[in-house]
């Protein structure tokens, strides 16, 4: 089973300090990795691979640091790298994205399965996944928890909604962006970190893939971002100390003066 | 034809309560640039009286594609359908719910019929002169609120967050036309079957769309103590929410992970214990209308964000807090 994982590498914020005064991110310092929920994709290809077979390819639209991402993925168990990287690609949204993947895995031959992270914790907008199996006409299951069965033309998975969990067959190929539930991801063993610092990244440019200039990057995106603020980040809100008897009955009371004000009761 | 969309939700025949709300927002729009509000269903079995309470909440005409293949929501056919539709009428706005639905449908619509989307946004508005619609959303984080539009292509389409918006009140005197449209067989795609469904073992929780959430963290210790935050949850027939932390020690299910890897929710009130407040879990709670937070830290991250908060320990507060709200319903009651 042949198996492309489209990551993302993104700051790691789980550190991160605000900055009190503007509400900011303090971003001195902050280091990329691999979007968390990319990690339960890579984990789920790598675990169907080590099942089935076949290979798993990982591949990343971003600077040239991003190769980081795509050699730590391959230290995880990944096959080989992809780097999809030009200066053109720059300030895309979801829609010019997700045309640049898609025309990526027009490229890479035949495989049985696309797998992505539900969503990026930065962007956090979910759209890229289902962008690509639209691009690419491939049936899809998004917020998928679980796959129950796998046979050599199809998959069944259950994707976590609204009120449970919904169970699809469906053909293969076919893309599934997954959500933590469905696995645990492995840690690099030092044997894959070897592989990795060995294996050669293969790049791809706006040329490499002959990708019409108009669709991509910030030229190519439908959307364009035109105000920014920076929402004050305190509410300002009554904090009160509970200790002691008096203190925690005062502490109690004061709360439910609150809820009543607010008319929460 | 210009008009404002809304895509209601439903579920068994019975409407999702977000369609509502949609209806609410679309409402504000439309009358901004001076167009009808469209409601647009797909679905199965579907009673006139049901379809007649998305006139009632402010739409002006509905569609409704009615069909047993629609029951169930599968992105292939619900995107071949919507996206025939656009062609068709032309609206000028669509607006769906970031719900797992709308979350999936819309990114493939967008792709078909080659416009903009934003995901999830919290605050909507038309800009003058152009009437193209200014979509608001917190990014990075929920650091930043960034305005996004879609300049040069149509429909407008925009994902809005459950909880952001009240429904209209039901007008009575409210009248408009449902229109029953045939599904198009050519736009039926049936490679992706719906085998059955499974709920988890306990009730299954929903807390993008609940009023009151109720969430604890690390500092519960261990799983049998969320009985004391399950108690409070049921005292605002709210429910259990969870930090990454809980979730990844087994506490609770993900399906009631709050944050940036979780679910990002606006109830109208939050409550949480024993959470410090990464910035993960204060971008998914930020948009609460209140926020209560107990923590033993007074130092931690939460408290920047509460409009009430108690320092101390959780396992004496909570259970007076249970105490004091029984009480006053007790009192309530006679």
């Amino acid at each position: 089973m042949d198996i492309i994982i489209p990551i993302k590498q993104v700051p790691e914020t789980s550190n991160v300090k605000m900055d009190k005064e503007t509400g900011t991110m303090i971003r001195e310092g902050v280091v990329s990795v691999i979007n968390p929920l990319d990690l339960y994709a890579i984990e789920t290809g790598i675990q169907l691979k080590e099942k089935f077979g076949g290979k798993v390819t990982v591949c990343t639209m971003g600077p040239q640091s991003a190769v980081k991402a795509v050699k730590e993925a391959i230290a995880m168990g990944c096959d080989e790298g992809i780097l999809i990287s030009d200066k053109k690609f720059a300030g895309a949204d979801t829609w010019a994205t997700s045309y640049t993947i898609s025309e990526t895995i027009k490229k890479l031959g035949s495989y049985e399965l696309v797998i992505t992270g539900e969503r990026a914790t930065d962007g956090d907008t979910g759209q890229v996944g289902p962008g690509i199996a639209a691009w690419l006409g491939l049936p899809l299951a998004t917020y998928v928890s679980k796959i129950t069965n796998v046979t050599s033309d199809s998959i069944t998975v259950e994707r976590l909604v609204k009120d449970g969990y919904q169970i699809l067959k469906m053909p293969l190929p076919a893309l599934l962006t997954v959500v933590k539930e469905i696995s645990n991801p492995r840690l690099p063993t030092l044997r894959g970190k070897k592989k990795a610092r060995a294996s050669q990244i293969q790049v791809m440019s706006a040329v490499d893939l002959q990708l019409n200039d108009a669709c991509i990057g910030l030229k190519g995106s439908l959307t364009r971002v035109i105000k920014i603020q920076y929402p004050k980040v305190s509410r300002g809100g009554k904090i009160v100390k509970a200790s002691g008897e008096t203190g925690l009955n005062d502490a109690v009371e004061a709360l439910f003066q609150f809820l009543v004000e607010k008319k929460l009761i | 034809m210009n008009h404002v969309w809304t895509i209601a939700e439903q579920n068994k025949g019975k409407l999702r309560a977000v369609s509502f709300e949609l209806l609410s927002r679309g409402r504000k729009l439309a009358d901004k640039i001076g167009t009808k509000l469209c409601a647009v269903l797909l679905g199965a079995n579907v009673s006139d009286e049901t379809l007649q309470e998305l006139i009632l909440r402010g739409a002006e005409e509905v569609y409704f594609v009615d069909d047993a293949r629609l029951e169930n929501f599968i992105v292939e056919t619900y995107s071949n359908v919507l996206a025939d539709l656009i062609r068709q009428y032309r609206p000028h706005t669509i607006l769906a719910a970031a719900t797992s639905s709308g979350r999936t449908l819309m990114p493939h619509v967008a792709i078909q019929v080659t416009t903009g989307l934003t995901a999830d946004c919290t605050e909507l508005d038309i800009e003058e002169g152009t009437n193209h619609l200014l979509q608001t959303r917190p990014a990075i984080g929920g650091n930043i609120m960034a305005t996004i539009k879609t300049p040069n292509h149509s429909p407008q389409m925009a994902t809005v967050r459950p909880k952001s918006s009240r429904p209209l009140t039901l007008d009575r005197t409210r009248q408009g036309e449902i229109v029953r449209l045939v599904l198009k067989e050519e736009l039926v795609d049936l490679r992706v079957q719906v085998i059955g469904y499974r709920k988890e073992a306990e009730e299954f929780v929903n807390i993008e769309e609940a009023e009151v959430v109720v969430a604890g963290g690390k500092g519960l210790k261990k799983a049998e103590n969320f009985v004391l935050l399950r108690e409070l949850a049921s005292r605002f027939n709210g429910v259990l929410g969870a930090s990454r932390d809980a979730v990844d020690r087994g506490w609770l299910p993900y399906s009631h992970q709050v944050g940036l890897s979780g679910k990002t929710i606006s109830p109208k009130l939050y409550i949480c214990a024993g959470i410090s407040g990464s910035i993960q879990h204060l971008a998914g709670i930020k948009t609460s209308e209140y926020i209560v937070a107990i923590n033993q830290d007074p130092d931690a991250n939460i408290f920047q964000l509460a409009d009430f908060g108690i320092v101390g320990n959780l396992f004496e507060i909570i259970p007076l807090i249970n105490a004091k709200l029984a009480a006053h319903k007790k009192k309530e009651g006679e």
